[in-house]
């Protein structure tokens, strides 16, 4: 009787087991596509940019079909966990208030944060005391946001959906200074749009980099994908990646 | 309950509260100035001053608010120079003008089109008679035809001020922190949906205020034509 109901069990776990092993032969990875030059897309209306590539090549390296989805930033998280796609590459840092509702593969980069100002704003100093009186923006629900927030109390900020906005209203004067990633601040000081403006102050290193984010239950993916990024830095694809796109290594140990 | 959250975000949540409050009344009552004179205009006899009335109510209703926000907030920013030079930026670099601008011109379209309507609904008899009695146009207007237009106009009046209450949500994604900016903040910062089913609870009671305070005005206003 007893080793009836042990093999019963035993059955029972191993179709449960089954059941937990999600396959992953196909991947679909939720991205914003409004980031560059992380995310974004391209004249042809194809997403483009650093995320996207890594993405590309852990996919290679765990043998999946990837299909990709672009997703408004503030919603990026609740429809990962509505299972509209079952990763996000797309840029998100690794912060403990994200931590409490998605998991992280290990980071994949990692970029320190810079202030951004009109040229001959005077603004060489970027602590809360200096910049006393201006008005700060940021995209809203990112790591910048929540910085400015915290270590900025009682200034006028400016929370945009997405970081055009943020550049539209600095080159039109409407904020003083904006807070973003500084290599993205930088791919846009190189538009026309961003002759107006500079960096400002010195770099402000931010959060314990940027990783996947999978949905909490799926700390088999999550595994899989921060081994793929190992891989990939260690074949050499990492590396090349990142001199596609950067003078300089972003990689985080 | 998530308390530790409405803790922290529910006195940000009531001040956004108040922050949509002043957009819906600010616009809501420039509208109302601004759509009398749009529905005079509908209804004159100058083709000119009819078309141009018409052309503006078409266009307003026919864009969606978001579209016409998004025109006016960005679109001012790409005009700094112009606007400095009529010194006028100080009002458009204000996300919260640019907002009540917005919903302004916006509602003053729909508001006309209500006085309008009721305008014409008021039975032609009613000025037919008056004329009988030798009173001038000016006075049918005013002592006949508008105090019965005001009531009909009442219903669809408080319809227009629900949609602009829940319309005016659209100004969280141009910066202002109403109650919907609010809300989207608690939502990224805490990532609990909580947050919306509470901005959902607020509107609804901003809704039924307006609903009763309906109902009261229409049953007072009507006593005179209610047989006992």
């Amino acid at each position: 009787m007893l080793k009836k109901l042990a093999l019963a069990a035993a059955a029972f776990l191993a179709i449960a087991a089954q059941a937990e092993a999600k396959d992953w032969s196909k991947i679909r990875i939720g991205t914003e596509g409004a980031y560059p030059p992380f995310n974004f897309f391209d004249s042809d209306k194809q997403l483009q940019g650093f995320d996207i590539d890594i993405a590309k090549a852990v996919c290679d390296k765990l043998k999946a079909e990837c299909t990709f989805v672009a997703q408004d930033w503030d919603g990026i998280i609740p429809a990962l966990q509505a299972g509209k796609f079952d990763a996000i590459f797309a840029s998100m840092s690794i912060t403990d208030e994200r931590k409490k509702v998605v998991d992280f593969s290990r980071p994949y980069y990692n970029t320190p944060s810079a202030f951004i100002a009109a040229k001959g704003s005077g603004i060489t100093d970027v602590s809360a005391d200096a910049l006393k009186g201006k008005t700060l923006g940021a995209q809203s629900s990112t790591i910048q946001s929540g910085y400015l927030e915290q270590n900025y109390p009682g200034f006028e900020l400016k929370l945009y959906p997405t970081q055009d906005e943020v550049y539209l209203d600095l080159a039109s004067g409407r904020i003083d200074a904006l807070f973003v990633d500084k290599v993205v601040g930088l791919d846009w000081l190189k538009t026309t749009d961003g002759g107006c403006c500079e960096v400002v102050g010195k770099d402000i290193p931010l959060g314990g980099g940027v990783g996947a984010a999978v949905r909490k239950d799926d700390a088999d993916l999550r595994d899989a994908i921060s081994k793929a990024i190992l891989e990939i830095k260690a074949d050499g694809t990492y590396d090349k990646l990142n001199a596609k796109y950067f003078p300089f290594s972003i990689w985080i140990d | 309950m998530n308390f530790e959250v409405l803790q922290e975000y529910g006195p940000r949540m009531l001040a956004g509260l108040v922050v949509t409050l002043e957009l819906v009344a600010i616009s809501i009552v420039c509208g109302a100035l601004l759509a009398v004179p749009i529905a005079l205009g509908r209804m004159s006899r100058n083709k000119l001053v009819s078309r141009i009335a018409f052309a503006y109510v078409y266009a307003v209703r026919g864009t969606p608010l978001l579209a016409q926000t998004f025109l006016v907030y960005y679109g001012a920013g790409q005009f700094r120079p112009e606007l400095q030079a009529v010194g006028l930026w100080w009002l458009f670099k204000d996300a919260f003008f640019c907002c009540v601008l917005t919903f302004t011109l916006n509602t003053a379209a729909y508001q006309a089109e209500i006085y309008r309507g009721a305008i014409l609904a008021v039975p032609r008899g009613q000025s037919e008679a008056a004329m009988s009695l030798g009173l001038t146009p000016r006075a049918i207007f005013r002592m006949v035809v508008a105090p019965q237009a005001m009531l009909l106009a009442l219903r669809p009046l408080g319809n227009e001020i629900i949609l602009m209450i829940k319309g005016s949500s659209v100004a969280a994604i141009v910066t202002v922190f109403d109650l919907m900016g609010v809300t989207r903040l608690a939502y990224s910062r805490t990532f609990d949906f909580q947050v919306y089913l509470w901005a959902a609870v607020l509107y609804l009671v901003m809704v039924e205020i307006i609903r009763r305070v309906w109902d009261h005005l229409e049953h007072r206003l009507t006593r005179h034509i209610r047989h006992a």
